[in-house]
């Protein structure tokens, strides 16, 4: 069996750099505010005109805002597998950024070892797959506290 | 703003909340009939129609104000159409009012309807991706309810609220509808309960989250001086907030990714759901000391704590003393959601912001039997729609 071709979910959103991927935000380039998802036209500052943005890759690590779980299989368009996995979802804030970002959480980890203030980090994982390919979105995965004290590094 | 800026409200209607499977413009009709008569008024009175969409009903939610005054019976009335998501209601309130105020009318109805789908509200069909609703759901997975959980967990690891604290919000609610004849879900349950039904987003169980449901709410909308020509008292609207976020938006709002970033940059003065009520309150020359009850948007049981500080009931993180010394029941200081809420009713979208005026109007009038605020004479109602819609609307007598 051949192993499916690992493909990004949405173009544009992240890279794909399997050991260090990021989210690609946007910068303006004349007030300097940051975008993600990308911002790419007009810049959304009510106190700037600016039109040129530059691409920035987001930190990849940050701390749990808050958290939950989804026991049950949500509509379409998103793709479930049959039957349904219940998978957790994290609110991370990015210091540096000053702003929070959506992401699952890594499957294997239970919602009793998370909590607020916990960091995370930027990892890809399976969203779905089809035959030939495995479709890959970003995904949080915590880094146990003793393990983050001791690991430098990232934005804290 | 000055007593010149209030409009009446000279009837209300609904039609009762459930999932009835019918078409949402024969609950709509039910609902403007029952305002017409509870005004003294006749169809043939209304000059201006403003309609609340839904878009989930194809063609005829897109222009609800339309659709229904051919129900009613085409008469070259003037008429608008709005969404809002669930903010649409007060949209077009807002609306009405402006027509009213500018001289441009003196007899309004607004009015929504709506029939909705089984299960979790889906984005609308179609391959989207550059809608972030259809991308959530597609790259995330975050429905509705994961939301609310986010905000849930939130209170409890900065406030230290817990699932008790919650259910007790469900109880309290399940007590203040059980006797609404317009409520969908009239019945008591006690926390034990609410806590023994699955859990759909932990931290929140199946009856902490607001179900999808069919309905209509209707208001008849005049000038002051028609409405002394009917009734010595009229009930009043003094404030409409339809107010959007201040960029940089640091909380997290459905059905966003992210946050703004908010680097370099000064961040507004109130949060987004505080902007909304204290906003209304400007516009009303009131404060939250003057109310004498709220109808707030509890999408969930925990989201209504979170809305007891934004509309200036008590400082952050003391929603949970609030509710647990009574505060907020019927007969305690001031009453939240003694309609039952969304927790009794479920949420027919474009009726919902009118549904929460017609409660404040019952409420003022003492007409609320079973539920009756005593005294009642000001109330404010807040919601929030999708993609920056602030909601909050002031009634008085």
């Amino acid at each position: 069996m051949t192993a499916k071709t690992k493909v990004p979910a949405i173009e544009g959103w992240f890279t794909t750099d399997p050991d260090h991927p990021a989210l690609l935000g946007s910068q303006c380039t004349s007030c300097q505010a940051i975008f993600f998802p990308r911002e790419t036209s007009f810049c959304r500052n009510p106190d700037c005109l600016g039109r040129e943005f530059a691409e920035i890759e987001l930190s990849r690590r940050g701390t749990i805002w808050s958290f939950t779980d989804n026991r049950y299989q949500p509509p379409p368009p998103y793709m479930s597998p049959d039957p349904f996995v219940p998978y957790m979802i994290a609110a991370v804030e990015l210091e540096a950024e000053q702003m929070v970002v959506l992401g699952q959480i890594e499957p294997g980890v239970e919602l009793a070892d998370l909590h607020a203030g916990m960091p995370v980090e930027l990892v890809l994982g399976t969203l779905y797959e089809d035959d030939e390919h495995e479709y890959q979105v970003w995904k949080w995965r915590p880094i146990p506290d003793a393990a983050a004290a001791t690991t430098e590094g990232g934005t804290r | 703003m000055s007593a010149d800026h209030e409009v009446a409200i000279l009837g209300v209607g609904m039609h009762p909340w459930g999932k009835w499977g019918r078409n949402f413009v024969e609950y709509g009709i039910v609902a403007a009939q029952q305002a017409l008569t509870d005004a003294g008024l006749e169809w043939s009175d209304i000059q201006f129609v403003a309609g609340a969409d839904t878009i989930r009903n194809g063609y005829p939610g897109f222009i609800a104000g339309a659709t229904f005054s051919q129900a009613l019976g085409w008469k070259g009335n003037r008429v608008a159409s709005c969404y809002a998501a669930c903010a649409s209601g007060a949209q077009a309130l807002n609306i009405a009012r402006a027509q009213i105020l500018a001289g441009l009318c003196d007899v309004a109805m607004v009015i929504g309807a709506d029939t909705t789908p089984k299960g979790f509200f889906a984005p609308v069909g179609g391959d989207r991706p550059d809608d972030p609703d259809w991308l959530r759901f597609r790259l995330l997975g975050a429905t509705n309810p994961t939301y609310f959980a986010l905000y849930a967990r939130r209170r409890m690891e900065r406030y230290g609220a817990t699932v008790d604290d919650f259910a007790r919000v469900r109880a309290k609610n399940s007590r203040h509808g059980a006797a609404n004849p317009n409520a969908r879900y009239p019945k008591e349950f006690s926390e034990a309960e609410v806590l023994a039904s699955p859990v759909v987003a932990e931290p929140l169980t199946l009856l902490e989250i607001c179900a999808t449901s069919d309905g209509a709410a209707a208001i008849i909308l005049t000038s002051k001086e028609f409405a002394r020509t009917r009734t010595t008292e009229p009930v009043k609207i003094a404030a409409i907030s339809t107010i959007t976020p201040t960029y940089p938006q640091t909380i997290l709002e459905l059905p966003g990714f992210a946050t703004d970033a908010a680097v370099g940059l000064t961040p507004p003065d109130r949060p987004f759901r505080d902007a909304i009520a204290h906003a209304a309150y400007e516009e009303a020359g009131i404060g939250p000391d003057d109310l004498d009850l709220a109808e707030v948007y509890d999408l969930s049981s925990a989201l209504e704590l979170d809305w007891y500080e934004n509309i200036g009931l008590c400082p952050e993180g003391e929603a949970e003393r609030l509710l647990r010394d009574g505060d907020t029941e019927i007969g305690g200081r001031i009453p939240v959601n003694p309609s039952g809420g969304l927790a009794c009713f479920g949420e027919a979208i474009p009726a919902q912001a009118i549904a929460q005026v017609c409660e404040l109007t019952w409420q003022v009038r003492g007409d609320a039997a079973g539920r009756q605020v005593e005294g009642a004479r000001a109330g404010l109602t807040v919601n929030q729609g999708l993609f920056g819609h602030g909601s909050s609307v002031i009634v008085t007598r």
